[in-house]
């Protein structure tokens, strides 16, 4: 009996190992990719990279003013396009709909969050870029705008639907209409849950790269207006990533910084929302 | 759609009066007439022609076993079984002689209020609670004035008037359903409508509560759906009592409780079953 005793704690031990050191592995991915961004875009970072344009081919130095810029056009737009769809489109779906519209909309939702961003690029390009001859800004954040919908649809439902039934009921007992019971008691209720849902998606758009390349294409110099082809960081990074000079390997790594400390704030502040306040009791 | 149970069914006259009471009656005026209720959930039939008239300014309750369908029969009154799509009514309930089928729904729950089994204060302020009644329907005037007046009436005034911005969540229990009861009489319903409304609460809390009820006749009509018969023997004047869907007898709560006339009646109060 011991010795089978002894066999099983062996086992657990194992077990125990090995379960721990591929969490420890998942995370240390993350903690790897942090550290040698920090490193190398930490040591190329300069005030000149939030201020100057690019320089030309040839010269040291130089900024990603531009793509700055045009990366926070860009975000503008697909909020514009996103988070109304996405939002009205979650409380049509959670306070509304019947069972089978709402499974069509829900799967439909869920394939389009799945389809590749470069899927969403070609589908951008062939509907705003070809019809006007004209790579733009608008085409890129129309093409981050289709991704932005689903997953603000998705995670806006499900706040929505963690709403107890209760309190919808307690303001139609008081004669609230429907659309008067959803816009003053159950969006207040789940306002901090629609605003974390939001800036995920948000944060999720920031770094994308694929839909940009044929939509918005790029840009060495400012680009005014909404028409013409912009700079954003995303693109900036693959461009300069795979030239082969050496500053503008460390002008990518810089690049590559900002926006992940972009991306990561944007987080950080999303859990800090959802986190504050009073929670609505389960019933 | 006659039911073949209804046979069964006791015909249901308004009780006139209550007989242990001494002093002279004044004549009950009838506030809601309901008459041949039959209700559906989907193809299950809940109500079985129900027919009972509830008295102005008196508290009726409604008693029976689990599932007997007196919550169902006190969420027709304003009309709340609508939020379940495959629900259907038949029969009429009338209010002040009027339909309520034909009026707004919107207009009908602000006669006719309802309170919950569980409290569900919206997640806002005290004040704001009880003021949401007034801002939705469009209230001008001194929002504040009826919010203290309503949680007079709820006796909560004194416990809550120097916190009335703190958050309603960090009441308690019984605070959170009386806090309910105010936001429900800032309206000022015809007829309040209470869904076991002790359940969740202890004891003292429902002592408040019950106490509250038989103050707040003088303002409006009080039904009550519980669970708890000596809750019923204490705060109502008239108790129906329903049994799978029917209405088994309606008479004043004295005379239900001391002389039940159906022997189902008594099998359920002396607590044979249920």
């Amino acid at each position: 009996m011991s010795s089978r005793l002894r066999w099983r704690k062996l086992v657990s031990h194992f077990m125990l190992t090995m379960t721990g050191l591929c969490a420890l592995v998942a995370v240390s991915v993350l903690f790897f990719i942090l550290g040698y961004l920090v490193y190398h875009g930490g040591t190329s970072i300069s005030w000149n990279f939030f201020t100057k344009l690019p320089a030309p081919v040839g010269e040291t130095g130089g900024g990603m003013a531009n793509a700055i810029v045009g990366s926070a056009k860009l975000l503008l737009l697909a909020c514009l396009l996103g988070v109304p769809i996405g939002f009205f489109g979650a409380i049509y779906l959670a306070e509304f709909s019947g069972g089978t519209v709402a499974f069509v909309v829900r799967y439909a939702a869920d394939l389009l969050n799945g389809v590749p961003s470069i899927v969403i690029g070609i589908f951008a390009y062939s509907l705003v870029v070809l019809p006007f001859k004209h790579f733009s800004t608008a085409a890129g954040g129309f093409a981050l705008g289709l991704m932005m919908i689903p997953i603000t649809l998705r995670s806006t439902e499900e706040f929505l639907r963690a709403v107890p039934r209760a309190l919808r009921e307690g303001a139609m007992a008081l004669g609230a209409s429907q659309w008067k019971t959803i816009a003053t008691v159950v969006v207040p209720a789940a306002y901090r849950g629609i605003l974390t849902a939001i800036l995920l998606a948000f944060a999720r758009v920031a770094g994308e790269t694929a839909p940009l390349l044929f939509t918005a294409l790029g840009n060495r110099f400012w680009s005014p207006g909404w028409a013409q082809p912009t700079a954003s960081l995303p693109v900036m990074i693959f461009t300069y990533a795979i030239a082969p000079y050496d500053d503008w390997h460390r002008q990518a790594w810089a690049a590559g910084l900002v926006l992940l400390a972009l991306i990561l704030i944007v987080n950080i502040i999303a859990r800090m929302i959802l986190s504050r306040g009073t929670t609505v009791p389960r019933t | 759609m006659a039911s073949v149970r209804s046979a069964v069914s006791v015909k249901i006259t308004p009780p006139v009066s209550a007989p242990t009471s001494r002093e002279p009656q004044a004549p009950l005026v009838m506030r809601m007439t309901i008459s041949k209720v039959n209700f559906y959930y989907g193809p299950k039939q809940v109500l079985f022609d129900i027919s009972l008239n509830i008295a102005s300014n008196k508290v009726t309750s409604l008693i029976g076993p689990s599932g007997c369908g007196k919550s169902t029969l006190l969420r027709t009154l304003n009309r709340m079984h609508e939020t379940v799509r495959s629900s259907r009514l038949e029969g009429d309930i009338l209010i002040d002689n009027q339909n309520i089928l034909a009026q707004d729904v919107t207009a009908l729950r602000r006669r006719v209020g309802m309170v919950f089994q569980r409290p569900n204060p919206f997640p806002k302020s005290i004040f704001d609670n009880v003021a949401y009644g007034l801002r939705i329907n469009g209230v001008k005037g001194s929002i504040h004035d009826a919010v203290e007046k309503s949680l007079r009436h709820a006796a909560l005034w004194d416990e809550v008037k120097d916190q009335l911005h703190k958050s309603a969540y960090e009441l308690s229990g019984g605070q959170q359903q009386r806090l309910c009861i105010a936001r429900g009489l800032a309206v000022e319903p015809e007829v309040l409508l209470l869904d076991e409304p002790c359940s969740a609460l202890d004891p003292i809390s429902t002592a408040k509560i019950e106490e509250l009820l038989v103050q707040l006749k003088d303002l409006c009509t009080i039904v009550i759906v519980t669970h708890n018969m000596q809750q019923a023997a204490r705060v109502s004047d008239f108790t129906a009592f329903l049994l799978t869907g029917q209405l088994i007898e309606f008479s004043p709560t004295p005379q239900l409780f001391t002389t039940p006339s159906d022997a189902r009646t008594e099998a359920y109060i002396t607590g044979r079953f249920g």
